[in-house]
């Protein structure tokens, strides 16, 4: 009896130990989340401080990236990165509004599954399968056609003509622009998809019972409920476009400079890390391309940080809405 | 009337917008597929998976390539999923409700979106550097980096469509939290789990930017963990960037590869996870 009993108490230690040393690990593991995010935020800044040391400020301001005199700045990767990002947001958020509404609000039960599928099997698609496509095969055609149209439409255009100056060479800042709204459309379109779902019906079917169309309910019920979730949508696929890095390499044209031209070969921040970082000699150029990843890591973090702040708030609203 | 009219037809000519746009997003699908299937069946053939990267203007196939891709994505999952998943079961088991486990949520969310080229760069300098040389071990660890907040968010989201009623059960019987975890949730959530298993390889088997300064590229056959070693994502960049007709040939047919290999896991992966969901009720 007494050794039976010691044993019923050795294995409720034995229990007890093996809790502690799964729970322990689980956060641990968990935990470790946030030492990847300070290890990542530790290491690009110290790598980047003789890059920022030395320049100061006008590593921002300026615009000269000359290797050979080790003069870095990232005006012009930065003005990239942004006009990129601004012509595919532009391309991609009425799209993907128009399938994120078709799928919701008109598309027939059945075929809902298959095209929101398709759609986000574009999503899963790597970002080089992109790059290759858009060196290959949509630059040679904007360079056949949709360039030299829009220069001779658009270009003697006073106000807006200077965007589209200088011949058409394919790649450059505008085909860089379509393949990251191709890329972001798939992200773009299943948030707002989501968003648009949690509309609560009795607000649709009130203003049905008025008398609204279809397309009424949506611009008068569904868009001014989901502001909110759109503008997450839209900044998380701002954020996976100013950090899109092979699709943009491939295209851009990976020049250091500011035109103001959308026609003309520009480079991003991911684009300028992916294709100098490996061929960069000396510590300052090498500090400098670190330096534009932290500047990179910082402007996401803020980007992506905000959206799912927004989506996270609708998130836990919509229980209590409800 | 009239107005009845002019509602009408802005509703006909809204949707017909929304359809236009749905049509738009199908079709940049397929002709991405078509140029894919297209020119990639050029240059599929045998050798392709049985002779390694050629010099230009030489035959030659991708299987060095092949072999170092799906070795280190195997590293990379091997050392990403556990972490993963036992990251995800304390969001969902013992942080519930907490602020920790709010915090870390929203980290896991950033660092999920966040661009790989970043993580490809810090496992540069926490690395690469510090040991001197590339290698195909930093790239496994970047890819495995890659894969943790992917695995964390579906394990999470998989543990927590388990009904409380089994955790009170196993409770009530005096099952301690692991054991009630290790052999009632994990059994229950295996299908979900296998989902975030699948998506998590599909996400890093293409991923290029995080390997170019980690894993580098090797012309040659290398099993060494230790020197650089060639991966699919970049030798397709590589090649596809030259001015070398046979080497772009070659890098359509990786792409075709790889997208094959991660549209499959991506259609698997989303079967079992509608099964799950059934089977959960949810």
């Amino acid at each position: 009896m007494v050794a039976e009993a010691l044993d019923v108490k050795a294995l409720l230690n034995r229990e007890r130990r093996a809790e502690r040393v799964f729970r322990g690990a689980s956060t641990f593991c968990a935990v470790l989340v946030l030492l990847i995010l300070g290890g990542i935020i530790f290491s690009l800044a110290y790598d980047s401080w003789p890059a920022l040391h030395t320049f100061g400020w006008s590593f921002i301001t300026a615009q000269k990236w000359n290797p050979v005199t080790e003069q870095f700045g990232a005006l012009a990767p930065l003005f990239g990165t942004l006009v990129t990002s601004i012509i595919a947001m532009s391309i991609a958020v009425p799209i993907s509004f128009g399938i994120a509404i078709f799928l919701t609000e008109i598309c027939p039960v059945w075929l809902r599954a298959p095209i929101s599928t398709a759609i986000e099997l574009l999503a899963s698609i790597p970002s080089i399968v992109f790059g290759i496509w858009g060196l290959f095969v949509l630059a040679p055609i904007l360079q056949r056609s949709g360039q030299p149209w829009l220069i001779a439409h658009f270009g003697k255009i006073p106000g807006i003509g200077f965007l589209f100056q200088g011949p058409p060479f394919g790649i450059g800042l505008l085909t860089a622009g379509l393949v990251l709204a191709v890329m972001v459309l798939p992200f773009i379109t299943s948030v707002m998809r989501e968003v648009f779902a949690i509309v609560p019906m009795a607000l649709k079917e009130a203003a049905y019972g008025v008398g609204a169309t279809q397309w009424e309910v949506v611009r008068g019920v569904v868009v001014p409920w989901s502001r909110a979730g759109m503008i997450g949508a839209l900044m998380l696929g701002l954020g996976r476009a100013l950090g899109e890095t092979m699709a943009v390499t491939f295209v851009v044209g990976n020049a250091h400079r500011i035109t103001g031209s959308l026609l003309a070969p520009g480079t991003t921040i991911a684009a300028a890390i992916a294709n100098e970082f490996t061929e960069a000699v000396g510590t300052l150029y090498t500090s400098s391309l670190i330096a534009l990843g932290l500047l990179l890591f910082l402007i996401t973090f803020t980007v992506i940080g905000l959206a799912r702040f927004l989506l996270m708030r609708l998130e836990s609203g919509a229980g209590a809405r409800d | 009337m009239n107005l009845l009219r002019r509602r009408q037809i802005h509703n006909i000519l809204a949707f017909t917008a929304t359809g236009l746009a749905t049509l738009a997003g199908l079709s940049v699908l397929a002709a991405l597929l078509w140029t894919l299937i297209s020119r990639g069946v050029q240059s599929l053939s045998p050798a392709l998976f049985t002779q390694s990267t050629p010099a230009p203007g030489s035959a030659g196939g991708l299987a060095n390539a092949i072999y170092g891709s799906l070795l280190m994505t195997g590293l990379g999952i091997l050392a990403g999923a556990p972490i993963g998943i036992l990251a995800g079961t304390y969001l969902s088991e013992y942080g519930r409700g907490t602020r920790l486990a709010s915090v870390i949520r929203f980290i896991n969310d950033v660092l999920l979106s966040a661009p790989s080229i970043i993580i490809g760069l810090f496992v540069y300098t926490a690395v690469v550097l510090q040991v001197g040389h590339f290698s195909a071990l930093a790239g496994a660890m970047s890819l495995a980096i890659i894969s943790i907040p992917v695995m964390v968010r579906t394990s999470e989201d998989m543990l927590r469509l388990i009904p409380n009623s089994m955790r009170e059960a196993s409770a009530g019987l005096g099952a301690h939290p692991w054991q009630t975890i290790v052999n009632i949730i994990y059994p229950a959530a295996r299908n979900g789990l296998l989902t975030g298993l699948l998506l998590s390889i599909a996400r890093i088997s293409g991923e290029t930017a995080p390997l170019l300064f980690t894993a580098l590229n090797n012309q040659f056959w290398s099993t060494k963990l230790n020197a650089p070693m060639a991966n699919l994502p970049t030798v397709i960049f590589q090649f596809a960037m030259s001015p070398y007709e046979d080497w772009q040939k070659l890098a359509w047919s990786g792409a075709l590869l790889i997208t094959a290999f991660v549209l499959v896991l991506s259609i698997v992966a989303r079967m079992i996870s509608k099964l799950f969901r059934k089977q959960s009720g949810a």
